[in-house]
């Protein structure tokens, strides 16, 4: 099964600690939330999962096998794909040749013979026009468009979307959601941490607020509207 | 100075410089490569080339100078190379990428000196000169003027390795890959991209053009202990001034110490040893990152 149980992960940089304890779990095809200030350990989750920054307590189970501390291109191959807050393009190579790199066949046959570049620009059609454009010269709407696309490449079961949204109009948002929530609905699975509420109401199935490194709420979307308190305390500036 | 109003003598000058600075771009593309993708500044590369210059010369004796062995030892140059090279980076260099620069420029230091001691061991002191291969010891009629054939297939071989690197770095995916490594390396790794076999890969590769390059300069030099000690300056000349990690700076770098050099010797002579700095520095100042650069920006 492709279930991802994050169970008690500490992580830190050095001396200084950022996670103490986060567990999660996300079920094939559920999208679930990371919400919270800056700084609260959003990204450094993701980066736990990932291989990046390898937790030094606590598991992660992926699809029944434990990934800690694997090397960051084997979590790839077993299916996970990373979207990072910055966005990471490869900024002299082309959309196209972004891409391309990123390419991998499936883990499995479920889905046939997974993305080519023409699903992507289906998905992603403003893609299509620039592909010969070198990826540093593109706008943030774009390179959000190109660095999951790019992950969509190697046939994800689960995409960790750091802060999509982030610093991109409001009309770039609303396509940027309307396009994840379709890969939601063809049963890709999600950690998504994000500051955008609306953007995390929309999408998201389960919702965990993170505070200086730990879960302090987690609830579905319906919960977390009706609870002003909650809001105040934990997202507001 | 009056020398270069003679047509003849201009054109052999011109000739000579392309010819040293394609010798010397076959040599620098690997190390701006390796730079460009391992960041490690490797000082053994000049040493890599003196061994194969070696290699070179002893299968052209081993095989008794037979038509052909030149050419077998240019390959087995390189081919030893990439093997040195494939042990080196498996066995002692992917444990340093962590560490400080300081760390990788003492290892790479190390290096030379052991390389060096090996080549002492083997091949002694003594001077050795490496023929013009078969078919290409004599000259080739311009009509207005002759020049050597050697050279002037240096000149060749040259622009036929930058097309060839060109093209498999823009129309390859393991040369878009390697392009990537130089950009974004953990990025890659998300990808699924195994990022410790690209360096392995690079290192290999860029050594190999040091013994190939060093080869293909034993018949025009003396191949001896301590011919490294300014191939490896000039290379880092030309990796500066070319822009870190550029393949097309490192052929304009090339070229343009080719010229500095063999236009110096004549028109400055007493200026001969400081011109390739003076060149360095002229560029620099125009260029702080070089002809093909870019200016830092934070990676990651």
């Amino acid at each position: 099964m492709a279930r991802l149980e994050v169970d008690g992960i500490h992580t830190a940089y050095g001396l200084s600690k950022v996670l103490f304890g986060v567990s999660l779990t996300v079920e094939p095809g559920e999208v679930v939330a990371l919400v919270g200030r800056n700084g609260v350990g959003k990204t450094t989750t993701m980066r736990s999962i990932m291989g990046l920054a390898p937790p030094r307590q606590g598991s992660v189970c992926w699809m029944d096998r434990d990934i800690t501390g694997m090397p960051v291109h084997h979590v790839a191959r077993l299916g996970i794909g990373y979207v990072p807050e910055d966005r990471r393009i490869f900024p002299e190579l082309t959309v196209w040749e972004n891409l391309d790199i990123a390419r991998r066949p499936p883990i499995d046959d479920e889905n046939g013979e997974g993305w080519s570049e023409d699903q992507v620009f289906e998905l992603f059609p403003d893609l299509k026009a620039i592909q010969s454009r070198q990826g540093g010269v593109l706008s943030g709407g774009q390179q959000q468009m190109l660095t999951i696309a790019r992950s969509l490449m190697g046939n994800p079961k689960l995409l960790l979307l750091d802060e999509p949204s982030e610093g991109l109009a409001p009309i770039v948002v609303e396509t940027l959601r309307d396009r994840i929530n379709l890969l939601k609905e063809g049963g890709l699975s999600i950690v998504l941490a994000e500051q955008n509420l609306d953007f995390v109401l929309f999408l998201s199935d389960r919702i965990h607020i993170l505070e200086k490194g730990e879960i302090q709420y987690t609830g579905t979307p319906e919960d977390l509207r009706a609870n002003t308190d909650i809001q105040t305390k934990y997202l507001t500036l | 100075m009056s020398m270069l109003a003679n047509p003849t003598f201009l054109f052999y000058q011109v000739m000579n410089s392309i010819s040293l600075g394609m010798n010397l771009f076959i040599i620098a593309t690997g190390l701006t490569l390796i730079l460009g993708v391992l960041r490690v500044i490797n000082f053994a590369h000049g040493a890599f080339f003196m061994f194969g210059a070696y290699v070179c010369w002893s299968t052209v004796t081993f095989l008794g100078g037979a038509i052909g062995s030149f050419w077998i030892g240019v390959i087995a140059a390189a081919v030893v190379l990439g093997l040195m090279a494939f042990v080196i980076e498996r066995g002692l260099l992917r444990y340093l990428y962590e560490r400080e620069h300081l760390t990788q420029l003492l290892f790479t230091f190390a290096i030379v000196l052991v390389v060096g001691d090996v080549a002492k061991m083997i091949w002694g002191t003594d001077q050795y000169n490496v023929p013009y291969p078969h078919g290409l010891k004599g000259a080739v009629n311009f009509g207005f003027a002759i020049y050597p054939a050697y050279p002037l297939l240096l000149c060749v071989i040259g622009v036929v390795v930058a097309v060839g690197m060109w093209l498999a770095l823009s129309k390859t995916r393991w040369g878009r890959i390697i392009r990537a490594a130089t950009q974004d390396r953990e990025m890659l790794a998300a990808l699924g991209m195994n990022v410790p076999l690209v360096y392995t890969g690079v290192f290999v590769i860029g050594s190999a053009l040091a013994g190939l390059g060093g080869a293909l300069a034993a018949p025009r030099v003396a191949v001896s202990p301590g011919m490294d000690a300014t191939l490896i300056i000039e290379c880092f000349i030309i990796v500066i001034i070319g822009g870190l990690g550029s393949l097309w700076g490192s052929f304009l770098g090339a070229l343009a110490l080719g010229f500095a050099t063999m236009f110096g010797t004549v028109i400055f002579p007493d200026w001969e040893l400081v011109l390739a700095y003076v060149l360095m520095l002229g560029i620099l100042l125009w260029r702080p990152w070089g002809l093909f650069g870019h200016p830092e920006e934070d990676s990651h």
